[in-house]
């Protein structure tokens, strides 16, 4: 198939109709939060899009942003939008390997300057001139800053790319910084995530192919029509934090009842991300709705931010503050709710003290 | 539907059943004020449920209080998709599938015809330049009731 190729040229040579492409659309700009008005506009722009050239970089990472992602069984939204880029460089599943798998990379930066994607799943280490992790006899800060020289733009997949994640986490034993701390000339879209959901990965470089242009992005970086709302205000618990019923334990009658978790730790009050409307496991549920609160994995510096399990009110930050931020996203129930959580939790830390 | 439904979990209490209600409610009330749109000016109106914080209780009671129609139309196209004019005229619920019979897609569509089931121009052109070249062969190869279910 020609490589030249529009992407409404390549679904209708594989035979796909007006019709699945119109639904294709539709189910995205859906996923894109997307209001369904655009849906023709979107349409237009994915018709005329043209197959751009990828390098995946892949650096202190566990490999779950790209497993999440490659996972998806076909044929879905993210593998349709997956299997029309052209990945030329990701070395964890490339068939080449060694000088070879290198050569690949730099032919792709060489034939598409200027016009090629970036996306970085890892951390960067700095300490010790960034000895602790290397690819190619390169530092994983060579390989940056050598590939992204001449990208269109950079896509940091995953917390560890976007914030530092969990190779930033105390101590930081490798100096871990985040994408953003070492590049300062080219755009960088955040998609964070521990591991993002597919549908927003995809849903970025969608949003890229049809309309040509990066998307708007909030104050961290990530793009407002995923991380535009935090997970508490789409919640469908919700409404039980407004009536101030709480579970209180995993197994009590509120949690069985699908009270809000929220003083059993839930972060949806200050986590930016898409998981209560696009859901995980193609829509079937997420964190939330099985049981157990977020753990605000799509925010920076997650891991050091006190217990998981430790309501907001009990937090690392001082009382005062926690309280403050509780009566900002809730009302006078969720803050009395935040007194009782912080005693309690207080109460908690007593009896394990004693 | 997923094999997770097959797991016998069951959640208990009768709140969620009282809540789907409250957050169904608004949506009603919104269709309400679309369908006087409608026969008013002409306009239609999308509204996406996956877009709404709304739990597997609040969309079956949606769904439940819009009822079944006189008309349900099924897509082949990318996996299955169900058209269905609800009990009330001009509200029509429409369910994309993909090949694994995951919803990836749910709207309700205030409107006399969901734009899905208009056959477009780009098809038929194509499909009449099938048609002349077959009937231009002699319609020898295959059968013209071979219809793509992409």
């Amino acid at each position: 198939m020609p490589s030249n190729m529009t992407l409404g040229e390549r679904l209708r040579k594989q035979g796909v109709s007006r019709r699945g492409f119109l639904k294709f659309c539709a189910a995205t700009a859906s996923m894109m939060a997307l209001p369904p008005t655009a849906v023709s506009a979107l349409a237009a722009g994915l018709e005329k899009a043209r197959r751009p050239s990828v390098i995946w970089l892949s650096f202190q990472e566990c490999t779950g942003c790209a497993e999440a992602i490659t996972r998806s069984e076909a044929p879905t939204l993210e593998n349709l939008i997956f299997d029309y880029i052209s990945l030329d460089y990701q070395h964890t599943i490339m068939a080449a390997s060694g000088d070879a798998a290198e050569a690949a990379r730099e032919k792709a930066m060489h034939e598409n300057e200027g016009k090629y994607i970036v996306i970085v799943d890892g951390a960067i280490p700095l300490k010790d001139d960034g000895i602790y992790s290397t690819i190619a006899g390169m530092t994983n800060l060579q390989i940056l800053k050598d590939t992204v020289k001449h990208a269109a733009a950079v896509i940091s997949l995953g917390t560890c790319a976007a914030y530092g994640g969990i190779p930033k986490a105390s101590p930081n034993p490798t100096g871990a910084a985040a994408v953003s701390e070492i590049i300062k000339d080219k755009p960088i879209i955040n998609v964070p995530g521990c591991p993002p959901i597919p549908v927003v990965i995809t849903g970025v470089i969608a949003q890229y192919l049809a309309f040509g242009k990066l998307p708007e992005l909030d104050a961290l970086g990530r793009p407002k029509a995923f991380y535009g709302q935090n997970i508490h205000d789409r919640c469908y618990r919700r409404p039980f934090y407004e009536r101030g019923l709480f579970a209180e334990t995993f197994d009590d009658e509120g949690a069985k009842a699908g009270w809000c978790l929220w003083k059993l730790g839930c972060k949806g009050p200050i986590t930016y991300n898409a998981c209560a409307v696009t859901k995980w496991n193609y829509g079937t549920s997420f964190p939330i709705q099985a049981g157990h609160g977020c753990i605000g994995c799509s925010e920076p510096d997650f891991w050091d931010k006190g217990g998981f399990y430790e309501p907001l009110s009990a937090g690392t930050f001082s009382a005062g503050g926690r309280l403050a931020a509780a009566a900002a996203v809730g009302v006078a129930v969720g803050v009395g709710s935040a007194v009782l959580a912080r005693n309690s939790q207080k109460a908690l830390h007593h009896k394990e003290g004693a | 539907m997923s094999s997770l439904d097959a797991i016998g979990v069951r959640v208990e209490g009768p709140d969620l059943k009282a809540l789907a209600r409250r957050n169904a409610e608004p949506i009603l009330h919104e269709i309400r004020h679309a369908l006087a749109r409608l026969l008013e000016s002409g306009e239609e109106t999308v509204i996406d449920l996956r877009g709404l914080p709304l739990s597997d209780f609040d969309q079956d009671f949606l769904v439940g209080e819009l009822g079944v129609g006189e008309l349900e139309c099924r897509l082949d196209a990318l996996g299955k998709s169900v058209i269905q004019e609800t009990a009330y005229h001009g509200v029509w619920l429409v369910t994309h599938f993909n090949a694994g019979e995951q919803i990836i897609g749910r709207f309700v569509e205030v409107t006399f015809v969901p734009a899905i089931l208009k056959s477009d121009p780009i098809d038929i052109r194509s499909d009449l330049d099938r048609l002349t070249e077959r009937l231009a062969a002699g319609l020898e190869e295959g059968s013209a009731g071979e219809v793509d279910s992409q």
